[in-house]
């Protein structure tokens, strides 16, 4: 991995020029996960035998306005999906108001396809809570939240564990480490709702209430949790910070590129060799990543797939080579999202796919904004309709008319997400829909996308 | 504790009387617990997932009692307690069985076997979606991504993980949790009841020895950017450790689909409050009461 020119603009680390170049060994960089093999991994001896909680000692030598501008220039961007600059958003946090300032951890990970989190934080917790730390030390904050998912209790096990051990150890509580620095941390599981993983829902949740999205602005930044200054950052990208504290920004720009720098965690999952996490350099490509982990099942080719998650715009086989990180895959007509690569291959049939992640929205569109909430509701009917023979051509247009009619006008992005799949299917794959219809049914035996459809069959009395 | 429901066989518009209290010693119980959530919050508000949580801990779910119990703790009315708990999946509105499996299908885990193992277990329990067996032991759901898609098809029981399963395997685990056996996740601590797992979601640690540590630092999938990275070579396929494998799952129950079988069967949009006659999510009480 060699270090990237100052005014390199968009290059790459060496490895990805390299014509070819598909060794593990050059193209992954686990740091988050480097140890998640080790026996109790997720204990607080075994983080600090990694150096943990090492960065949280040169962050508090620090003044914490110096801590914002460092990861700040660090380039760090948000792992949940907008890849917003962490930095900037504790920036945002007016100093001085006299007003109690909150961070609040987006644990709630539920984006179908979405895998990385979940894994983090079984394995490794203490990187989450002494990210938590840095974060509340640099923002002025003395009370954060980990909102977690409920339907995750080994996770939740986990991290009252973890929090009581840093409590026991001095990193959480009053002034820690000397440095008058008082911090509570709770840990809040939630009660199943996938909306509240977007932020405003998450704080009216957390407040107590339905989790529905408030309409912004105000930004949480000025009047989030109890109307009060508070930032809220996905799980990976306060995990990533005490890293970045501890090695360096310029060993963390020495990853990715200029304007999407650092390592990320790739969730690969499907018809594929080898799913699971693969922790690499922003840019990687899907195809890299598939040629060091076995690729697609064997006999079997890559249809379709999702660079992060159901809410952003599919891609097919031509986008293999597309750089994950936030520029490439915009420019490529999808976003970066959480990278969660989910692959399908031949045998599976999109309008089912798109089908059941519409039922998906339907269910979790939290009723507020009518656009999302009747809008996925039709979506839902047409696609049943079509899926079971029985949708018309006209039906095709209609689709890509009510999803126009939910992209972009509701409170939240999970309209915009719920259009995603409609608009991208219909592009790439249209002709399969048409299909549909004029074969009165689905041509796809579901049999053959399972797991193990391909595995020699045993005889079984 | 849950109210009868021949009280409400007759509509005849009629406010439904306040719900019953808690005897007395369950109450100051659960008080004491709940406030001790409350001092966690900066608002006591905050507390209401964690006490619908607990309340579902005592009965299985949330009854118009724990209703009751939690608006009375958090100086709320009842109408606000029941908008919030009728908003979220987690809280059950009926009794249900000791061990909830739920089946995900969504798209990746149905595509890769999820629907199959949803119907097979639908088969093999003689139950539908949100059902309990007549022993009182499994409720049957499908649930929505949980996580886990590196992992797929995934089961979750009392949100433990039950990794790469198949339709046997997944009619074996069934089996074993009706015959009382104790049984593991492959990702998670051995399974507690439905009411234990909601205490830890209320906030209280799993203070069982040994379940913290129960299945290891990772799950096999978890490890194979690392390991190669590590110049390990190409990882092997995760084995499901309940059963030796998905392998022992042959295609002999082939799935033949029929022109008329309606292969996506997600209910959405599910029973919404209004629509569940049988489970109203009215006001406990008059306003004020």
């Amino acid at each position: 991995m060699t270090l990237a020119p100052e005014n390199g603009g968009t290059s790459r680390p060496s490895g990805f020029e390299g014509e070819g170049e598909t060794s593990p060994e050059k193209l992954l960089v686990p740091v988050l996960s480097a140890f998640w093999d080790e026996e109790k991994s997720w204990t607080l001896d075994v983080y600090q035998r990694h150096e943990g909680y090492e960065g949280l000692r040169k962050a508090l030598a620090m003044s914490p306005d110096d801590v914002i501008a460092y990861v700040k220039e660090s380039g760090l961007r948000g792992r949940g999906g907008a890849g917003f600059p962490t930095g900037m958003k504790w920036q945002f946090i007016p100093q001085g108001d006299g007003k109690p300032h909150y961070l609040v951890v987006n644990a709630d990970e539920s984006e179908p396809g979405t895998c990385k989190d979940i894994p983090l934080l079984f394995s490794n917790p203490h990187s989450l809570i002494e990210g938590i730390v840095i974060a509340c030390y640099a923002i002025r904050s003395s009370h954060a939240f980990i909102y977690l998912r409920g339907e995750v209790v080994p996770v939740l096990r986990r991290l009252h564990s973890a929090v009581r051990e840093a409590h026991a150890a001095g990193y959480l509580g009053e002034n820690i480490l000397g440095s008058g620095l008082d911090l509570e941390l709770t840990v809040h599981a939630g009660a199943g709702a996938y909306i509240c993983g977007e932020e405003t829902a998450l704080l009216d949740s957390l407040e107590g209430r339905r989790g529905q999205p408030r309409l912004r602005p105000p930004f949480p930044a000025v009047a989030g949790l109890y109307a009060c200054p508070t930032v809220v950052n996905n799980v990976e990208s306060i995990a990533s910070v005490p890293a970045i504290l501890n090695r360096g920004k310029e060993w963390f720009r020495s990853m990715g590129s200029d304007k999407s720098p650092g390592f990320t965690l790739y969730s690969l999952s499907g018809h594929v060799a080898g799913p699971g996490q693969y922790e690499a350099p922003l840019g990687v490509t899907l195809r890299q990543l598939l040629d060091m982990s076995g690729g697609m099942r064997p006999g079997h080719r890559l249809k379709f797939w999702t660079p992060g998650g159901s809410s952003t715009p599919m891609f097919t086989d031509e986008h293999l080579d597309v750089p994950l990180d936030y520029e490439a895959v915009g420019a490529a007509g999808s976003m970066l999202g959480t990278k969660a690569l989910q692959c399908f291959d031949e045998t599976t049939c999109v309008v089912r796919a798109v089908t059941r992640w519409t039922e998906f929205y339907a269910h979790e569109s939290c009723g507020k904004c009518t656009p999302c909430r009747e809008g996925t509701y039709w979506l839902v009917q047409l696609l049943r309709d079509i899926e079971a023979g029985k949708g018309t051509m006209s039906d095709l247009d209609k689709l890509a008319d009510i999803a126009d009619n939910i992209n972009g006008k509701s409170f939240c992005a999970l309209g915009d997400g719920a259009a995603s799949p409609i608009f991208s299917s219909l592009k790439y794959f249209r002709a399969e829909y048409e299909e549909h219809i004029t074969g009165r049914g689905c041509p796809f035996d579901p049999a053959k996308s399972t797991a193990w459809a391909d595995k020699p069959a045993e005889v079984n009395a | 504790m849950t109210t009868s429901s021949s009280e409400r066989s007759v509509g005849l518009g009629m406010p439904q009387l306040p719900a019953p209290g808690y005897p007395d010693d369950v109450r100051a119980r659960l008080e004491r617990d709940a406030r001790e959530i409350i001092t966690r919050y900066p608002d006591s508000r905050s507390a209401l997932l964690p006490l619908l949580h607990l309340v579902q801990s005592e009965e299985g779910h949330v009854t118009r009692t724990g209703m009751q119990f939690c608006a009375d703790m958090l100086d709320l009315t009842t109408a606000e307690v029941t908008a919030v708990a009728t908003f979220y999946t987690m809280y059950r509105r009926r009794p249900s069985g000791d061990y909830q499996v739920g089946v995900c299908t969504n798209t990746l885990c149905a595509v890769m076997g999820g629907d199959a193992i949803f119907s097979a277990l639908q088969e093999h329990l003689g139950v539908g979606n949100g059902e309990t067996t007549d022993d009182g032991k499994v409720t049957l759901e499908h649930i929505e991504c949980n996580a886990a898609c590196d992992y797929a098809p995934v089961v979750m029981v009392n949100w433990e993980f039950f990794d790469n399963q198949t339709p046997e395997s997944a009619k074996r685990l069934v089996d074993d949790l009706r015959a009382g056996g104790q049984v593991e996740p492959t990702r998670g601590a051995p399974l507690c009841t439905f009411k234990e797992t909601a205490r830890m979601l209320a906030g209280f640690p799993d203070e069982r020895e040994g379940a913290v540590e129960a299945t290891g630092s990772a799950g096999p999938a978890s490890l194979v950017g690392l390991r190669l990275a590590r110049g390990e070579g190409a990882a092997a396929r995760v084995v499901h450790p309940r059963d030796g494998g998905p392998h022992d799952e042959p295609g002999n129950a082939v799935h033949e689909p029929s022109p008329a079988e309606h292969l996506s069967s997600h209910d959405a949009p599910q029973d919404t409050s209004a629509s569940d006659s049988a489970h109203p999510a009215g006001p406990v009480a008059e306003e004020g009461q």
